[in-house]
């Protein structure tokens, strides 16, 4: 499939990554800013979600309510979240609106107003999404088991802890804004209905004399329990359970990516077929490759009946094991006609192919052709995605379980 | 290009054709959904969607599970009040054989060890949302607003009706409700029209007609206040339920764009008043419209203190936009929002597919991107109070559930 991806590097550091995709009629663009909870400071865990949330609350001559208001005029449809390494806002909407937008969004990440009389209602909104999640088990079942099994920094929950939130203030905030709002390693990606040259002038103009700010160091500390239980009220009990792989820019991605996929990827991997299609154990049972800039890690999810609960995580462990063992040639034809068609239909989502060039560039500094993904896809092949699960099999895994009682989890 | 078809058997065949777009999007609408049932199979449209995937005289489930799997498939399916859809996203080249998969499955065994499997799934799938907010309360303020209309019945069931339904009840259900008549086979993107109906000859040409009529009575709405106390709830959850335009209606644009004026999820009257000064971790209005009768939806989520001081700060933004409207840069803004948005959505077959096929059986029409963006346009703020004089926000029934044993 041709491709025109094109990308620029400032002075400051900011790159501004894009692919022209002119069969659609709109744009999108997603900014990923250096500011994920990984380095909320010690206390202040949830500072980069309150900080996300405030710098949507006025800047430059706007303030909140009209900064709100003029994306709603341009019918930008827009979203922004907190992971570990950063801070996203994405947007899409007609592609004729796209210069305006951008320069809306250039005005929040070097003069947020971070306003004072919006601060209270800034850390309500955060502490509503915190009480939120103890009402959603499948979302609280896999921040508890993230926090078990990374190092922190890495793998905190984005939302924070609600004494911490309690505790922060608008300066915190401040210097937050300060040390990571910043143009060295700020990554923009911008898909759809483009022209290059005037993307780049434009946003050369927005952004290049945003002054760089030296990187933040981070040090890791210890991982914790590696099977654990938390107390929760209800039918069902839920599980979690996680393990290393390798990061998306290893040479052996590809092959990490196809045995999960034959674990989990669409009706007939082998969890759905020996969890849910044999058994009848659980209405949803899936396992998830995640990845941060060094390090992999693999997490499956099943939630069921709380009398069925044991045999199910015993099925799933048998399954990781067995996974071990390696997988046969039907598996992975199947799922390499599923990547395929994923990449192709990408390409009819402006919004998802802002945010995978963008983080493509995080990961592997630079974009990843899908002429290229597509031949790696194709040169997988059972031999090497078994040698793969040989050298790494799947093991050391940490079991949170969720529900009325604890498990017994075999070792 | 639009193009539509029917084979002999009564079968509809619809296609929105687009070779702008790389993939397709095909889906077998049926008319069959909750509203469909009695009380002794009540959950059986949903059982019977999930069994369909179990297999056909000549596939066992794994070879179905199998064969999606093996075009890249994106495909499902889901249960409404009215509507049963089984739908894939693939390759153009993968269009004939996602077609005719689909329907081979659309004659399903219903083989009893199939059934008893999977009844246990369904079983796990009901007792995940009566542990999910809002706990079961849609399906209950549904129940309470619509008393016996069908409308008020359950999608999923209860634990009891599906515990106790048999193979034997569902095999009637599935003869008297998936005659070729009550479905229409929908598609978008990249299509061969005149290939997409030689297959559907061949995969669905033999199905054999039976009537399979609905009656559509009309709806008695019953305003009312409940609620409901679930001890281990953090938040308190409120539903408002209240009248709107129905499927057939064409007030049902301007109910749409009332919607996003006072409950869109940016820059609403419900968001200013509730969610941006985090009063609300979710406040959010919907219009959902069926044969016959239509629905606003409220829907707040929030700490149980705040409950009933939000519930009047709602029910003030809607008595004061039933006095005096909306305002001008109001109506703008909703439509430009509403333009983006279908914009967006009309790039993807996929989300095109059930535009299409959802008008298609609902109103038995075909209508464009520009003929939607062209109704939203013309509407003016009088075309808006208008539709809420007749179908008045505060005239509600209301179901709250959460720690609390009472509000207010």
């Amino acid at each position: 499939m041709k491709q025109s991806i094109f990308s620029h590097r400032y002075d400051n550091g900011l790159v501004l990554v894009a692919e022209a995709i002119n069969s659609l009629e709109s744009a999108a663009f997603t900014f990923l800013t250096p500011a994920g909870c990984a380095f909320d400071p010690p206390g202040r865990a949830g500072l980069a979600s309150l900080t996300c949330d405030l710098a949507l609350r006025g800047s430059g001559e706007l303030d909140n309510r009209q900064f709100i208001e003029m994306l709603d005029n341009l019918g930008v449809e827009r979203s922004e979240g907190v992971s570990d390494s950063h801070t996203s806002y994405s947007g899409a909407m007609l592609a004729g609106d796209l210069p305006q937008a951008l320069g809306l969004y250039a005005n929040l990440l070097r003069r947020a107003r971070l306003p004072a009389e919006e601060f209270e209602a800034c850390r309500q909104v955060i502490l509503a999404e915190l009480q939120s999640i103890e009402d959603d088990p499948h979302a609280k079942t896999m921040i508890e088991l993230r926090r078990r099994h990374l190092p922190p920094p890495w793998g905190r929950s984005s939302h924070g802890r609600r004494e911490d939130v309690l505790a922060a203030t608008r300066d915190d905030v401040r210097g937050q804004y300060a040390r990571l709002y910043r143009p060295n390693g700020c990554i923009l990606g911008v898909a759809g209905r483009i022209e290059w040259e005037p993307l780049r002038d434009q946003v050369g103009k927005l952004l290049a004399d945003w002054q760089p700010v030296p990187e933040v160091a981070l040090v890791e500390g210890q991982t914790g329990p590696r099977v654990d239980h938390v107390p929760y009220e209800g039918h069902q009990t839920h599980i979690g359970i996680a393990y290393n792989s390798v990061p998306y820019r290893d040479p052996k991605y590809f092959q990490a990516w196809g045995a999960v996929g034959a674990l989990s990827g669409g009706m007939s991997s082998r969890y759905f077929t020996e969890v849910r299609e044999k058994r009848g154990l659980c209405y949803t049972v899936y396992a998830s490759y995640n990845t941060l800039r060094d390090r992999g890690t693999v997490v499956s999810y099943a939630g069921t009946s709380a009398d069925r609960a044991q045999e199910t995580l015993d099925v799933m462990l048998g399954e990781l094991r067995r996974l071990a063992e390696g997988i046969e040639s039907h598996e992975i034809d199947r799922l390499k006609a599923r990547i395929k068609s994923s990449l192709i239909m990408q390409q009819e989502s402006s919004a998802a192919r802002s945010s995978a060039i963008a983080r493509d560039w995080y990961h592997l500094g630079r974009v990843r052709p899908l002429d290229e993904v597509s031949r790696l896809v194709d040169e997988l092949s059972c031999e090497s995605i078994n040698a793969y699960l040989s050298e790494n099999p799947p093991g050391n895994f940490t079991v949170l379980t969720l529900g009325p009682e604890p498990l017994k989890v075999a070792r | 290009m639009f193009r539509e078809a029917r084979l002999s058997n009564g079968l509809e065949i619809v296609a929105e054709c687009n070779d702008d777009v790389h993939s397709s999007a095909v889906g077998f609408f049926v008319r069959t959904g909750a509203r469909d049932e009695t009380d002794e199979v009540a959950g059986v449209s949903h059982f019977l969607e999930h069994m369909m995937f179990k297999g056909t005289p000549t596939r066992s489930a794994a070879d179905v599970n199998r064969e999606f799997d093996e075009l890249g498939a994106h495909y499902n399916a889901f249960t409404s009040e009215e509507n049963t859809v089984y739908y894939a996203a693939v390759l153009p080249e993968y269009l004939g054989r996602a077609v005719a998969l689909l329907g081979d499955i659309l004659r399903p065994s219903l083989r009893q060890a199939d059934f008893d499997t999977e009844k246990q799934v369904i079983l796990e799938e009901i007792k995940m949302y009566e542990d999910q907010p809002p706990y079961g309360a849609y399906e209950k303020v549904k129940a309470a607003y619509f008393g016996k209309h069908p409308l008020g019945r359950s999608v999923l069931g209860s634990l009891e009706s599906v515990g106790a339904l048999s193979a034997e009840q569902m095999r009637t259900y599935f003869d008297g409700r998936y005659s070729p008549g009550n479905i229409t086979l929908v598609a978008s993107g990249r299509i061969g029209f005149d290939a997409l109906v030689d297959t559907a000859q061949q995969a669905c040409g033999h199905w054999k007609a039976v009537p399979a009529a609905r009656t559509v009575a009309p709806a008695t709405p019953h305003p009312g206040f409940g609620c409901v106390e679930k001890p281990s709830a953090a938040q308190e959850y409120a539903l408002q339920l209240a009248a709107a335009p129905a499927a057939g209606d064409a007030d049902r644009y301007a109910a749409k764009l009332l919607t996003v004026i006072l409950g869109d999820d940016s820059g609403s009257r419900l968001y200013w008043e509730l969610t941006d000064p985090g009063r609300a971790e979710h406040v959010s209005l919907s219009h959902y419209d069926y044969m016959g009768a239509g629905l606003f939806m409220t829907y707040l989520a929030c700490d149980p203190q705040a409950a009933a001081d939000n519930l009047a700060r709602i029910e003030k933004i809607y008595r004061e936009i039933e006095a005096d409207g909306p305002t001008d840069d109001e109506l703008e803004k909703a439509k430009r929002k509403v333009n983006s948005r279908v914009v967006l959505g009309s790039e993807k077959p996929r989300s095109r597919l059930f535009s299409v096929g959802m008008n298609w059986v609902q109103r038995g029409e075909y209508r464009t991107v520009k003929e939607d963006l062209d109704a939203v346009a013309r509407l003016s703020c009088a075309d808006l109070v208008d539709v809420l004089k007749r179908y008045p926000l505060t005239r509600n029934c209301t179901l709250a559930v959460g720690p609390l044993p009472r509000l207010g």
